[in-house]
């Protein structure tokens, strides 16, 4: 296999694209806005890169940016679902192949329109990339259908109803429906509005007493997506960290049920006020399914890591060394941990003290909340995908431990910065004294993020000098392409042909 | 690991040191040349709306302030309505009263009643104004800069109190933004040294020292260079300054369904996307802070003298009126 093959048909060199396409991205765009505008670097990538950045049109601009950026991680997450749920080999090759032509003909072409002047060509592009993803996520649903007999549980282990049919696989397939549905909303509403060119942030709106259905599935829809991005990511890293027994079979049918009902109740936003109440319902399933999986994998890494450093009763304080001897194992649901204070108790707090804090403060600092948050579990999505992507690379030793522990502790600082800054009025009302928080929190985010970054950019740096050796690990990846997971269930066994199915690599 | 930790340790030691700004403290007198008792006329007719530049029509010729109102200019109100017993000293604030709103409990929306608000809080930090031996006196160097921790209710009493109004969100947006679609009331274009905003703060910092003084003399930005620092012109097509940055600005509109007052501007602590002529912000009338001030409008029979002013972008038959103090 050469490196092309690697790059776009192995799933391990699919990923690696992805991630590097998506670092390229937000390093140059990252340059755009904040403390590097008076740092005078936007000038010089604005000159460099001869970009068109139009006042008016930096809402269309943003919209398009981060929808490429979504494709993206989408992609990634289909990388791996399509490596880790078992399906027939060539439906993961057409799934990967074309959202992987998908998501770059939409990144190249999305930013080519919004940033480079406006050639409609490349705006029907965009939308041509868009599509092919959400197509092959309907591939992907036609191929998770967990009603195949094939696909039923093999390991009792794993939950599971009567008859054998796999209870993950019904959270994942229910997940992706659930997508391909919300991704309607968007599409449908933006068509609508792209047709008249107004678009608009959906942040602008939140103090509007009458919002029109458009508006509202707009809003709906940048909320469920990235619930379900949230949701996919937690049943991935839950098959990587040996997800099953007794928690796995509390914690699926909760996922299950709460991603009905929270996509049902952020749908029914666009016509009754009643939504939020399913969305809270909704989000205690999930949210409890979560916290299933990070107890499950906190016992086994105390279980497991107390083994490897030879811990033969081992007291509190060796468990917790034991918990958090490998952070890239410990990190992604440390992460999901993390989130609930800076993600889901912020918005939680936010719906319930509406009226009496955030309702009183100006407009654009409810905004600069709202924003805050959602923008801080994307990035947390993230910092979970490069954890999983590390140890599908193999990395070992102290640079494991170095890399996790600056991706976690850089992480944690910065969004928690990020939070508190977001919410300074709360903590100093007057702001005229909030100069010193201010000044701290963002030092502090700077640092956390930049830290964050220079890793990521060493570690790509590492694996863009590997490419470069005729026997680089890369090679290795190729050969073994598939994520070494145990998987819900075995075809092969259940229907007895061979070489059909994603799974030969199994376990290591 | 344990080199890690101590980093971060040291990088939230430093980060805790970070110097506080104070913004009370006496500020540079700063002589811009630009008169604030001045007023523009804004013709009637249609302008482009907002971000989708929809075309809107302004029926009537009004006038408006070439700037924000001043610190001296809302003292010597205070002085002189407290005089005439139409707004009242409450303890360490100003209040005054309001009709009320028209109220339809719509969903988040908070019925504000007849009865007596609050206009501008003195005692506060942030505040340039301060009650000493019965009378309202600035801060010195703050004469002229815009007014701030005023609220919506405060702003009104300003505007009623001379027969003025505070301009609706419409007639600000044309007199910010002329005839055209420009971004922002002086062009498409935003640098350091045309406004007061979140990417001019090291610019200002330099100029004015460590301690900031966040807002700057209204019209400080008209092309005149102090000391080393040469400003452009930001005026708007009618001849306005600060139309964009220094502090958000108090608009006049009570729509229906929301108790929310509405600005528009952008101030010195906004970046870029909050500076241009449609973005706009809104909080309850009764909220103050350290970047919200205003500027009146009036209707175009108040007017006494006229001259003919023209402008960087458009000649305009400009009626200015100077207001005897």
């Amino acid at each position: 296999m050469n490196r092309f093959n690697y790059l776009f048909s192995s799933t391990k060199g699919l990923i690696l694209t992805a991630i590097s396409l998506v670092a390229i991205v937000t390093g140059i765009f990252n340059t755009l806005s904040g403390p590097m505008v008076e740092w005078g670097i936007r000038d010089i990538t604005v000159k460099l890169l001869g970009m068109d950045l139009n006042p008016t049109e930096r809402a269309g601009r943003i919209i398009m940016l981060y929808h490429t950026i979504a494709m993206a991680v989408v992609a990634i997450e289909v990388y791996m679902m399509t490596s880790i749920i078992p399906m027939r080999k060539h439906e993961q090759r057409n799934i990967n192949m074309l959202i992987t032509i998908g998501y770059i003909t939409a990144m190249i072409f999305g930013l080519g329109f919004a940033y480079w002047g406006h050639n409609f060509t490349f705006h029907g592009l965009f939308l041509v990339g868009q599509s092919l993803v959400f197509f092959s996520g309907i591939m992907l649903a036609v191929a998770v259908n967990p009603w195949k007999k094939e696909y039923y549980v093999t390991d009792k282990e794993f939950a599971h109803f009567k008859s054998g049919m796999d209870m993950e696989r019904m959270a994942f397939f229910i997940m992706i429906v659930a997508m391909l549905i919300s991704a309607g909303f968007g599409a449908v509403t933006g068509s609508f509005w792209a047709n008249g060119h107004e678009t608009f942030l959906a942040e602008d709106l939140i103090r509007d007493p009458h919002k029109t259905h458009l508006q509202k599935s707009i809003i709906g829809h940048l909320h469920i997506m990235l619930t379900l991005i949230a949701v996919a990511i937690t049943l991935v890293i839950g098959r990587w960290l040996k997800f099953k027994g007794i928690f796995h079979k509390i914690a699926m049918p909760l996922m299950i049920i709460g991603t009905i009902v929270i996509a049902g109740g952020v749908w029914s936003v666009v016509w009754t006020h009643m939504a939020h109440t399913f969305i809270y319902i909704g989000s205690v399933g999930v949210m409890l399914s979560a916290l299933m999986l990070v107890v499950f994998s906190w016992k086994k890494l105390i279980h497991d890591n107390s083994i490897e450093l030879g811990y033969e009763k081992a007291n509190i304080f060796q468990k917790f060394k034991a918990l958090i001897h490998d952070p890239i194992k410990f990190g992604p649901t440390w992460q999901m941990v993390f989130m609930n204070f800076t993600v889901s108790g912020i918005g939680i707090f936010m719906a319930i003290k509406l009226e009496q804090i955030f309702r009183v403060w100006p407009a654009r600092e409810e905004r600069i909340t709202l924003t805050g948050h959602w923008h801080i579990l994307a990035a947390l999505i993230a910092t979970i995908i490069i954890m999983y992507y590390v140890d599908i690379v193999g990395l070992k030793g102290k640079l494991r431990k170095w890399f996790g522990w600056i991706l976690i502790i850089g992480s944690d600082l910065a969004f928690a910065s990020m939070t508190i800054y977001s919410m300074k009025r709360l903590f100093i009302p007057q702001e005229v004294a909030q100069q010193k928080l201010m000044n701290t929190t963002m030092l502090l985010a700077d640092f956390g993020l930049g830290a964050l970054l220079v890793t990521l950019a060493i570690f790509l740096a590492w694996k863009l000098f590997d490419l470069f050796k005729g026997d680089g690990l890369w090679k290795k990846e190729a050969e073994n392409s598939e994520l070494e997971v145990e998987r819900t269930s075995n075809p092969v066994l259940n229907i007895r042909k061979e070489n059909e199915f994603n799974t030969e690599g199994g376990e290591k | 690991m344990k080199k890690l930790i101590f980093i971060f340790i040291v990088i939230i030691a430093l980060a805790s040191c970070s110097e506080e700004v104070i913004v009370n403290s006496e500020t540079k007198i700063i002589e811009t040349g630009i008169n604030p008792n001045e007023w523009v006329k804004i013709p009637a007719g249609t302008f482009y709306y907002n971000m989708h530049s929809h075309e809107e029509n302004i029926e009537n010729d009004f006038e408006i302030m070439i700037t924000d109102v001043t610190n001296k200019q809302y003292a010597k109100f205070m002085n002189e309505a407290v005089k005439k017993g139409t707004i009242k000293i409450d303890a360490d604030s100003i209040i005054g009263y309001h009709p009320g709103d028209e109220f339809n409990g719509y969903l988040h929306e908070w019925e504000i009643q007849a009865g007596e608000y609050l206009l501008m809080p003195f005692g506060e930090a942030g505040s340039h104004i301060k009650l000493t031996n019965g009378a309202f006196k600035v801060d010195k160097g703050y004469d002229m800069h815009p007014v701030v921790m005023v609220t919506w209710f405060g702003a009104k009493a300003y505007a009623d109190f001379y027969g003025y109004r505070i301009p609706t969100e419409k007639e600000w947006a044309k007199a910010a933004r002329g005839t055209d679609k420009r971004a922002y009331p002086w062009g498409d274009f935003i640098n350091e040294n045309i406004t007061n905003y979140g990417s001019s703060t090291n610019a200002l910092q330099r100029l004015f020292g460590g301690n900031i003084a966040r807002t700057t003399p209204v019209g400080y930005f008209n092309g005149k260079k102090y000391d080393n620092f040469q400003t452009e012109d930001n005026k708007s097509p009618y001849g306005l300054y600060d139309m964009g940055g220094n502090v958000w600005q108090w608009v006049g509109d009570d729509y229906p369904d929301v108790h929310y007052r509405y600005m528009r501007g952008g101030s010195f602590t906004n970046y870029e996307y909050n500076i241009v002529v449609w973005a706009r912000n809104s909080a309850g009338p009764d909220f103050y802070n350290i970047n919200i001030g205003f500027r009146c409008a009036r209707d175009i029979k108040d007017t006494v003298n006229t001259v003919n002013v023209v402008t960087d972008s458009v000649a305009v038959n400009t009626i200015v009126t100077n207001l005897k103090e």
